[in-house]
């Protein structure tokens, strides 16, 4: 039951920060730092046995390697910049937080560019050439 | 990591304990030394998270981006 010890776990921290909060800003901010690093690492586990199987599905169906790595990194640019962005939104950095929500959105349309190349190539070959 | 919930009340330890420090050596006017307290507390948390940072983007690199 992981999701318990997920659910105490924020609620213990939630607690913690409370207390902490008025005594000292900084160190409240390092709390909640380290609950989504702990949290992250518990889950990340998981994702690895979930992409290994969406791997060994796409090698069943005979899917190109590079489109498969390549959906799986911008899921990983996904969820990092996620991370990062509630990191500093939650120390109260509302700009940066979406500066680097754009940056992800921007890195995820550079590794999307050979596919989108691929899809186009694909229907101008249905095309009559004229 | 999730077993061991220690980090957490080390955190909140430190900084609990940081904060008294400060208050005191306010109390007894000396002002250096309740900075130097609360940076040094600063610099251990510190030390601990960037561990915990470094180690959950090794292991997104190792799952996500299929390097080392």
């Amino acid at each position: 039951m992981d999701i318990i010890q997920i659910v105490a776990f924020g609620i213990v921290t939630s607690i913690l920060y409370i207390i902490l909060k008025d005594l000292n800003t900084s160190f409240a901010f390092f709390l909640i730092l380290i609950t989504g690093i702990i949290i992250f690492l518990a889950i990340i586990k998981q994702i690895g046995v979930i992409f290994s199987l969406l791997e060994s599905l796409g090698a069943k169906a005979n899917i190109d390697g590079m489109y498969m790595e390549t959906i799986l990194k911008i899921i990983g640019i996904a969820y990092i910049a996620e991370l990062g962005a509630n990191i500093t939104k939650d120390a109260g950095l509302g700009s940066v937080a979406a500066k680097i929500e754009l940056a992800g959105k921007v890195f995820i349309l550079l590794l999307a560019i050979p596919i989108i190349t691929a899809v186009i190539e694909a229907i101008l070959n249905f095309l009559p050439a004229s | 990591m999730l077993n061991d919930a220690t980090v957490l009340f080390q955190i909140a330890g430190i900084g609990i304990i940081v904060a008294i420090i400060h208050t005191i050596m306010k109390q007894m006017g000396k002002e250096d030394i309740a900075h130097l307290a609360t940076v040094v507390g600063f610099i251990l948390v510190l030390i601990i998270v960037i561990n915990g940072l470094a180690d959950l983007f090794q292991q997104i690199k190792s799952v996500f981006l299929f390097q080392g």
